[in-house]
């Protein structure tokens, strides 16, 4: 089956480290989504699979196959780009069957399977018409057909949907999903979106100058992010941070506040998500400065000892800036981070 | 009514704009078209009209003139020789100067600005200057007074505009087009003759009708490289002294209207060139 191994896959650009050892293994059937901000190198790692760039070192195995010395076509890939790549010259239908014609189908095998995959992604009445006459995301549909219709072992994605408007994008997240497990194919998506990623995919590998950061299921992303890195990026609001000083045995001192911890000597910083916090007796104290009404919730911005400090609350509060809050972290979400490695510490 | 008072000088100065504007455009256009348009009248018409004054403005339609010019001894051949230096121009510029815009649009190499200015350079050198040296040179190498041997100069001069053209074309066609077709299976051949050739097609054709007009309309390096295999343009210059009125006009025109027709053909291809929107 079509496991991907990526090992100690390298790139330099001149004096550029793009990428820096990447290890990486993706199951069969696996939705991979590879998440960072732009020039992380995610773009290419992804473009590196599928054959458009070498590695400066390291291998690229599928399906128990090693392919980094192969060209595109023969690593059973098929790749959707973020331009969508529509051959203008060519009518909807030709676009869809253009590798299947490629790889010298009868016409009949051809038609089918160019019908089958138009009909799957909802393009069926299309397939007369050019480029040139179709929507955004009717030519998104039609790239997405062409690398389904060659069925591959895998199927790589370049951040197909960041050219959609907002709802169409949100629109087509769910249609892809479905498609996609449906066709069993294993898949390497790259996006910048996080929660484009969190609502995809299997595992999410978190990417950060070149490196993989962490590589886990979106709720342990979320939940337990391996570095201060990915606790500052995913989420939104990210995650609050606040220093902590050692009272021995475990104990820390946040903001004037006893808080039970890893027992580690140095510094260590203290951490928790914006909606893990409630208005108690005892806790941090806290003085409100923005509040903004979000529907459900309140978003606050606040000072907590000198430092930026968001919580999520309940609408039904009446907070007023100025006002002085006293917030108690829910114990089980407190995460610590050392701020040398910038690393979590259990 | 009290503004349209208030607008009146406004207006004026509209209207005298607009005046000016249109007048410039009538100068502009009869600068061209005046002559073109003598040059037919008298092509058309019989030797004697075009010998008489003063002139008629509606051409008679006597083709008079133009089998004068085709009886005329040798000019026949030398049409003949004209459009093969032409093709050959063009099919040489085309197989040199596409690859190399190719190149300079999807690689990176070493020089590459360098060579894209020498490219340009190429036509920084006044012919008459290099005619002398070619001339020997030909002779030295039996390429003298041949059609091949006119087509390498041609050519010379051609390639610049071939470059150009085909790198601002090529540059236009996404990489990601080509990427798409190397992952559905293409070499980075097939990937060229299925996407990127017919894309290019029309492009390519109007760099080649420019290599064409360029050959077409060359006279000097004609008139220096050749002796008894005359292009039309070295022809007519050569015997420009002795010929008649008629035979003159109904050259010029012969000249003129191929090279017109091809680069009104192809002129959102050279608007391109010179990275002008062409929608």
């Amino acid at each position: 089956m079509a496991e991907i191994q990526i090992k100690n896959v390298a790139k330099r650009f001149g004096d550029y480290q793009a990428l820096q050892d990447i290890n990486l293994t993706i199951a069969d059937q696996e939705f991979m989504v590879l998440l960072g901000a732009s020039g992380c190198g995610k773009t290419t790692l992804l473009r590196i699979v599928a054959g458009l760039e070498t590695a400066t070192t390291g291998e690229v195995w599928i399906g128990g196959r090693r392919i980094d010395h192969l060209a595109p076509k023969d690593r059973g890939i098929a790749m959707v780009f973020q331009n969508y790549a529509v051959f203008p010259h060519l009518t909807v239908f030709e676009n869809i069957g253009f590798g299947l014609r490629m790889q010298k189908l009868p016409n009949d095998e051809v038609k089918r399977r160019v019908e089958r995959t138009a009909t799957l992604m909802h393009i069926e009445q299309l397939l007369k018409r050019y480029s040139g006459e179709l929507s955004g995301g009717q030519r998104q549909r039609v790239a997405v057909a062409r690398a389904l219709a060659m069925e591959p072992d895998v199927i790589l994605m370049d951040e197909p949907l960041s050219n959609l408007d907002a709802l169409l994008r949100m629109e087509m997240r769910a249609e892809l999903k479905g498609v996609l497990a449906e066709s069993k194919t294993t898949a390497i998506y790259v996006t910048h979106d996080q929660v484009e990623a969190m609502s995809m995919a299997d595992r999410i590998s978190v990417m950060h100058q070149g490196e993989i950061v962490q590589a886990a299921t979106p709720i342990e992303v979320y939940r337990n992010p391996a570095a201060e890195f990915v606790a500052g990026f995913i989420g939104n609001p990210p995650m609050n941070f606040l220093p902590a000083n050692s009272v021995g045995n475990g104990k820390w001192e946040v903001a004037g506040q006893k808080v039970d911890g890893p027992s580690s000597s140095g510094g260590l910083k203290f951490a928790i998500r914006p909606e893990d916090l409630r208005p108690a007796d005892r806790g941090l104290s806290a003085t409100a400065k923005v509040i903004e009404p979000l529907g459900a919730h309140l978003l606050v911005t606040c000072d907590v000892d000198g430092h930026l400090f968001r919580v999520v609350l309940d609408s039904d509060l009446s907070i007023k800036a100025g006002d002085t809050l006293t917030l108690a972290p829910q114990d089980d979400r407190i995460r610590w981070f050392d701020p040398e490695t910038t690393k979590s510490v259990a | 009514m009290s503004t349209d008072v208030e607008n009146a000088p406004a207006n004026d100065v509209r209207k005298a704009g607009r005046w000016l504007y249109s007048s410039a455009v009538f100068l502009l256009c009869a600068w061209v078209i005046v002559p073109l348009y003598f040059l037919l009248i008298n092509t058309l018409s019989s030797p004697e009209a075009v010998n008489a004054f003063p002139k008629a403005f509606i051409p008679e339609f006597d083709t008079g003139s133009l089998q004068f010019f085709a009886s005329f001894a040798g000019m026949l051949d030398a049409l003949k020789n004209s459009i093969l230096v032409a093709v050959l121009t063009m099919v040489l510029s085309i197989v040199v100067g596409a690859p190399a815009g190719y190149a300079l649009s999807r690689f990176d190499f070493r020089g590459k600005e360098l060579f894209r200015m020498l490219i340009l350079l190429t036509r920084a050198f006044p012919l008459p200057l290099l005619a002398l040296p070619l001339a020997v040179m030909f002779i030295r190498t039996g390429l003298d007074d041949t059609i091949f041997g006119l087509a390498l100069v041609h050519t010379t001069l051609a390639i610049p505009f071939a470059v150009l053209i085909t790198f601002s074309l090529f540059s236009g066609i996404p990489l990601e087009l080509e990427e798409a077709a190397w992952t559905l299976g293409c070499t980075r051949l097939t990937a060229f003759t299925k996407v990127v050739f017919p894309l290019i097609l029309p492009g390519i054709t109007a760099s080649a009708i420019f290599a064409f007009v360029i050959s077409w309309n060359e006279v000097f390096a004609a008139a220096v490289l050749t002796i008894e295999n005359r292009t039309l343009t070295a022809f007519l210059l050569t015997n420009l002294e002795t010929s008649p009125l008629h035979l003159k006009f109904a050259g010029g025109f012969i000249l003129v209207v191929p090279a017109l027709i091809f680069i009104f053909a192809v002129r959102k291809y050279l608007f391109a060139m010179w990275g002008i929107a062409n929608r």
